[in-house]
């Protein structure tokens, strides 16, 4: 199943924030959108996932999701939004109270996500016991528990600090690494997008528009490698030089706003 | 880029202090006791005041003397006979207001419609001193339970629709929508996020409820009643039997205790995840 953002033009009142936003995500690719402060990330992925009209343009799919999918396009958030009145496992069973699953059927789904994100003894837990690395765990989790075609990731690791955000990016590698799920990732992050992205979607400073898409010629196990690092770090440079200038008057204007 | 400003030489001072400390205060934690002791020593002041004579027993009796009439009054039969009285009204009127409060209160926390609608009659009505309805009530329901009963559950309504669609609209949005991203049905979403979510500040409402049904039944009884711990209350200070009346009081002060208690308990058994 593919994703595509077509043609997607938004404005909130008279704050125009996409301006003809068009890309394909295919079947199993992992797609980054970059860009300064401001320019539209979040919303184009609220959009995507359709939690939010856009003014107008439209996110389709094309071909049918995996069988097994319960909720082919499925957010992890920023904030976790983890259900603080319910523990770690009714937390991932969440999604999955309202479909047509027995409970032994549910039981089985939560307890392979858990165990998948290294949650199986923690299952009791609340979200306020937890540090927020290990509640971006159950985030993840519940977004597996429903066996998604495309992961919608809305900057997950930026309220972590950097020693969890390495070892959750760790974990996205390997739960991408079969190429089974893709994912449209939304960072300001250029070295979390360079690490996980087949594909980097740079947009503008607001409206945001698409300045150019950069492929990241390697493979997502090759980018483990320390030679890597050097041609990771060049594309990192390679995608600042394109947004640095935007990103500064960006950043004035939220100052000055 | 910033500077520090140039400071002078001078002698180079050796001599080691202790940093003082200064994070002291603005943590205040209740004893365990204190409270008790306090009630205990307000309760023996009082008490040596009426038995040496300082204060006239006739204007403020004896903690004894109370503690007296409450047992005479526990003997006699009188106290189950005007707390029940009160203690139906309150529970029907709270029961009645509560239920149609949290009905409204959710419609306006979850609908347009009656939202738009429901708050301008909210605001025009709630401010208006619900007692002041008694009589037209009266004149609506006659003289029976039915008044008196309505006006508690119309002073209970109000209040528990405001904390209720505050709660409901205090509700982290973000959770409501990572619900609907998993396509998760209106109905599940509001019994299984806004609900919860709401459930503090409708116990915190019905704290404040539970002292509105109080005071309003303890008013409309001292309007309109034979029986009732309001009427019983107005009855003593009528024939100066101060001993009976604060009886009355203490009894009403024991009775908002326990309601107090049980909020405390449901609070523990359904907000244990804060």
């Amino acid at each position: 199943m593919d994703l595509i953002a077509s043609h997607i033009t938004h404005r909130f009142g008279d704050l125009a924030v996409l301006d003809d936003v068009s890309f394909t995500v295919s079947a199993g690719e992992v797609v980054a959108i970059v860009g300064p402060s401001g320019c539209g990330k979040s919303t184009l992925l609220s959009i995507l996932g359709g939690l939010l009209l856009p003014t107008s343009g439209a996110p389709e799919l094309r071909g049918s999701p995996p069988a097994d999918s319960l909720n082919p396009l499925t957010f992890v958030f920023q904030d976790f939004a983890l259900l603080p009145w319910a523990n770690v496992e009714e937390n991932v069973e969440f999604p999955l109270l309202h479909t047509q699953l027995s409970t032994v059927q549910r039981r089985a789904l939560v307890d392979d996500a858990l165990r998948r994100t290294g949650l199986t003894d923690f299952r009791k837990t609340y979200p306020k016991q937890l540090s927020g690395g290990m509640r971006q765990r159950v985030g993840i989790s519940r977004a597996l528990a429903v066996r998604p075609a495309i992961l919608l990731m809305d900057e997950p690791l930026s309220a972590l600090d950097s020693q969890t955000r390495e070892l959750l990016m760790e974990d996205f590698v390997r739960l991408l690494a079969d190429g089974g799920m893709g994912a449209v990732y939304v960072t300001h992050n250029l070295e979390e997008a360079a690490r996980l992205a087949d594909r980097i979607v740079v947009l503008s400073r607001r409206p945001g528009r698409i300045r150019e898409v950069v492929s990241v010629p390697m493979t997502r196990t090759e980018r483990g490698d320390i030679a890597a690092r050097e041609k990771l770090l060049a594309l990192q440079n390679q995608i600042w030089s394109l947004i640095r200038n935007e990103a500064i008057d960006a950043e004035r204007e939220v100052q000055h706003a | 880029m910033l500077d520090r400003a140039p400071v002078g030489t001078s002698a180079k001072d050796e001599t080691v202090r202790r940093v003082r400390f200064r994070g002291t205060g603005f943590v205040p934690a209740s004893s365990r006791f204190g409270g008790w002791i306090a009630l205990a020593l307000v309760i023996a002041i009082w008490q040596a005041a009426g038995s040496t004579g300082l204060v006239n027993p006739l204007f403020l009796p004896p903690p004894s003397a109370i503690a007296r009439a409450i047992y005479q009054l526990a003997i006699s039969g009188a106290l189950w006979h005007h707390l029940s009285a009160s203690l139906l009204r309150i529970g029907v009127g709270w029961l009645l207001g509560t239920a149609a409060g949290v009905a409204v209160g959710f419609a306006i926390g979850l609908s347009r419609l009656a939202r738009s609608v429901g708050i301008t009659f909210i605001s025009a009505l709630f401010p208006i001193p619900k007692i002041a309805l008694l009589p037209l009530l009266i004149l609506w329901l006659g003289i029976g339970e039915e008044p008196k009963i309505a006006t508690i559950a119309l002073g209970v309504f109000f209040s528990t629709a405001i904390s209720v669609y505050s709660g409901v609209d205090a509700v982290p949005r973000n959770l409501i929508r990572m619900a609907q991203s998993f396509n998760v049905p209106f109905a599940t979403i509001v019994r299984k996020v806004v609900w919860p979510g709401a459930l503090p500040a409708i116990l915190a409402g019905f704290r404040i409820t539970s002292s509105v049904a109080l005071l309003l039944v303890v008013s409309a009884e001292m309007i309109g009643a034979q029986y009732g711990i309001g009427a019983f209350v107005l009855q003593a200070g009528n024939l100066m039997q101060t001993d009976q009346l604060l009886a009355g009081v203490v009894i009403l002060s024991v009775f908002g205790l326990m309601v107090g208690r049980v909020i405390n308990w449901l609070e523990i058994r359904l907000l244990h995840w804060r």
